[in-house]
């Protein structure tokens, strides 16, 4: 049984010039322990659809199931990493951050640091425990960020474009660690980006999206081995084909 | 926008050179100030009742230092800036907190805040005098009443003003409301409210020294320097505003800058 | 957020709270628990201030107290807005006049109100030089931040195009500006307002808006209060939103440097 199923979902919003569909009728499974991006242009839909995910929105239509049971809004069998590296709550520390997840479920707090640490150490930042987060760069709080959402040990890990916008060398490093992780930790993710080198290098599946309506126009399959080359051949190909969907025109 | 310090509030590194001239020119004004007003009053350019020399205030000062009288003042002005103050910040937060949490309590508090709040403070003192007679208790609760009004609206803003990531990573991490609201909307409004609170307690000052003055109570700083127009003892006036203004200075130092420091400033939060 | 569709439903939620809080306090003052000289009725509130308008005593007051303000604001801004700016531009003008400023700031300005007094008298002096007192600073200060927040961007692009010094100070410096400036207008005028409300009272000079809930406590006339403290607040509420708002409107907002407040 796939981990999450989309069946048909739609989302259409109200504005003063009528409906507008922001998602029509996207269907796509995520197995266990998956690697899966979204990636399309904007207005594509891609940020909606994770947030439907995540239960942070309600579709207006269709099926969303993790693990067979259907999803009616938020739970905490779902981490979420946002774009913006001001997600860190300022006020406390890096382990206390990454604390909170296990906070709310309840742990004491020796054991609460205790994971926290470890979840700490797995992205190499162990030594920061005590740092605020307006100390550290945007690629480490980006790195705490992933740790808290991993922390409390959800089933599923939802990134929203997380590396856009650091530079590209700390998103290169940043790949390679959050590849490493999921590795480790087997988690299924659905990772939304609109680069695609980035989607070739993470993904095991790839589901492309067109715009206006927002809907699923492809999905491709990367079965290069890991760790990934990101100058190999193989890789380039890939790439190369990726982009030849995103930018074919939709079939009518 | 730029905070505005003083120059004369910088830290002081360790005494070099350079030290010494920056103490030199933050002193440089006021000798220059204090010498021009010297000279206008010991050419007697006005009455020396009405136009002291700075050598008289300060004799007036230490007179009145000794004789106990001032400290005496300035005590019973501080305890009802303390009472007035505690009693603003409690209404203030909670109204505040209330306004943020609840939209019923929004509708009901701001129309009502919205337009007591622009009215000088001191025009109610007259009402308020009516309301509870004279002495001590209504010039506090006048006190409290006045500088809710900042803390009240900085804290409501401060709620509202929580940034939604934050808010949806909580949620995402299993967070109920009650929690949501302990552990992320409260410290999230923090700069806000400490901002409304070193506005409250300036305005608190601003509204006692004009309150004491309205002879509402016997003893304290404004009364002091009321009563002094009765014997045209300009140096007395002079000698208490001059400690009105210091008391007023370490207020702003001593007590906000520290929790500043301690709080948004450590967690690098400074709106 | 609120949207357009959101507005006249929170016009009515206002309309709808002040209507219960009216009639909660109507209630309160009718029920007799507290004697009716100190908490009238509303009805009796708005006699007062009809009376007061149709006799031409209010408006009078009103007129007076508004002279004083204005006159004081004018000189406070008068020699507040030129030297902030001066102290934004130049590095010694800011070394001398910080500290001092620093030293008088905190000094509330009715705390000076017995000095002026015996210094200029009872009367219109003493309360417009408080009022001074009370706006120079915030338009010092805001003038002084304005001047320093200009981005330096601006006055760079401003020279590679030719400008010269003085150029550059009216046409990038000042408007670049604005916002703080406006900032430090709308702050003068609440410290100046609440400044001569407290002299016109403690400095007993017969006339004035302040004047009139003094006096009227002498005979224990909660209404004439209430109708004073009434004008006060509508006066400044409508210099507030028409002064200041449409000043607001015609320069920074249209010029996209400030958002406007959620209402």
């Amino acid at each position: 049984m796939p981990h999450i199923e989309l069946r048909d979902v739609s989302l259409t919003y109200d504005t003063p010039s009528g409906r507008v569909a922001g998602v029509a009728g996207a269907s796509f499974n995520v197995e266990q322990s998956e690697f899966v991006c979204l990636v399309g242009p904007s207005g594509c839909g891609k940020s909606t659809l994770l947030n439907i995910i995540a239960g942070f929105l309600l579709p207006t239509a269709g099926e969303l199931r993790i693990g067979g049971k259907p999803v009616t809004g938020r739970d905490i069998d779902r981490g979420i990493v946002f774009q913006d590296f001001a997600q860190l709550f300022p006020w406390r520390t890096a382990l206390s951050n990454v604390a909170f997840g296990l906070e709310m479920r309840g742990l004491r707090r020796p054991e609460r640091e205790r994971i926290a640490l470890e979840q700490l150490r797995l992205v190499k930042l162990e030594k920061f425990a005590k740092a605020y987060p307006h100390h550290l760069s945007g690629g480490m709080q980006q790195r705490v960020a992933i740790a808290r959402a991993l922390a409390y040990d959800p089933a599923v890990l939802l990134m929203d474009e997380p590396f856009a916008a650091l530079d590209a060398l700390t998103r290169d490093d940043m790949q390679r660690l959050l590849a490493e992780v999921w590795h480790r930790s087997r988690k299924t993710v659905v990772y939304v980006t609109h680069n695609v080198a980035e989607a070739v290098y993470l993904a095991d599946r790839v589901v492309v999206m067109s715009p206006h309506p927002g809907t699923v126009k492809c999905q491709l399959s990367i079965s290069l081995p890991r760790p990934r080359d990101p100058l190999s051949v193989e890789f380039l190909a890939c790439q190369k084909e990726l982009l030849g969907h995103l930018t074919r025109p939709p079939e009518p | 926008m730029q905070r505005v310090v003083p120059a004369a509030a910088l830290p002081r590194k360790a005494p070099t050179a350079s030290a010494w001239r920056a103490v030199a020119s933050t002193a440089l004004p006021f000798i220059v100030v204090g010498g021009l007003w010297e000279l206008a009053a010991r050419l007697e350019m006005f009455p020396p009742r009405l136009f002291p020399s700075l050598a008289t205030i300060a004799a007036t000062m230490v007179r009145l230092t000794a004789s106990g009288a001032l400290p005496l003042h300035a005590a019973e002005t501080l305890v009802r800036l303390l009472c007035g103050f505690l009693l603003a910040a409690g209404i203030g937060l909670l109204i505040g907190i209330a306004m943020g949490r609840w939209r019923l309590a929004e509708d009901l508090a701001l129309p009502l805040v919205s337009m007591a709040a622009p009215i000088p403070g001191i025009a109610y003192a007259p009402l308020f005098l009516l309301w509870f007679g004279l002495g001590s208790a209504s010039t506090v609760v006048l006190v409290g009443f006045v500088s809710s009004f900042p803390i009240i609206l900085n804290t409501w803003m401060g709620v509202k003003a929580v940034k939604p990531v934050w808010l949806r990573s909580a949620l995402a991490m299993g967070a109920d409301n009650r929690r949501l609201f302990h552990k992320v909307i409260l410290p999230a409004a923090l700069p806000y409210i400490l901002s409304g609170v070193r506005l409250g307690l300036a305005q608190a000052w601003r509204i006692l020294v004009a309150v004491e003055m309205l002879a509402a109570v016997p003893w304290g700083l404004g009364w002091m320097i009321f009563g002094a127009r009765e014997f045209l003892n300009t140096d007395v006036m002079l000698a208490g505003v001059a400690v009105i203004g210091g008391i007023g200075l370490a207020l702003e130092k001593l007590v906000f800058k520290r929790l500043e420091e301690f709080t948004v400033v450590r967690w690098g939060m400074m709106t | 957020m609120s949207t357009s569709a959101d507005r006249p439903r929170s016009r009515w939620r206002v309309a709808a709270a002040l209507i219960v809080i009216g009639a909660l306090y109507e209630g309160v003052a009718r029920s007799g628990t507290f004697p009716a000289a100190l908490l009238p009725t509303l009805p009796t509130v708005a006699r007062a201030m009809a009376d007061g308008i149709i006799d031409g005593s209010l408006p009078a007051h009103a007129l007076s107290t508004l002279s004083r303000v204005l006159l004081g604001l004018a000189i406070g801004i008068g020699i507040g807005l030129p030297l902030g700016v001066l102290m934004g531009r130049y590095r010694p003008v800011e070394n001398f006049v910080l500290p001092l400023a620093g030293a008088l700031m905190p000094i509330p300005s009715l705390a000076w109100v017995p000095v002026f007094i015996l210094w200029f008298g009872l009367g219109n002096a003493a309360a417009v030089a408080i009022v001074t007192y009370a706006a120079l600073f915030p338009m010092l200060l805001n003038a002084w931040s304005g001047v320093r927040a200009v981005n330096p961007i601006w006055l760079r692009a401003g020279s590679a195009m030719g400008a010269g010094e003085h150029t550059l100070f009216w046409k990038v410096i000042l408007p670049g500006s604005l916002p703080f400036l406006i900032i430090g207008l709308r702050q003068a005028f609440l410290r100046a307002w609440i400044a001569v409300v407290g002299a016109e009272m403690l400095a007993a000079s017969d006339w004035g808006l302040g004047w009139v809930i003094f006096d009227a406590k002498e005979f224990l006339r909660a209404d004439i209060m209430l109708a004073a403290l009434a004008v006060i607040g509508l006066i400044g509420f409508a210099f507030e939103r028409l002064v200041f708002g449409s000043l607001e409107r015609a320069t920074v907002l249209r010029w996209g440097m400030v958002r406007a407040q959620e209402p």
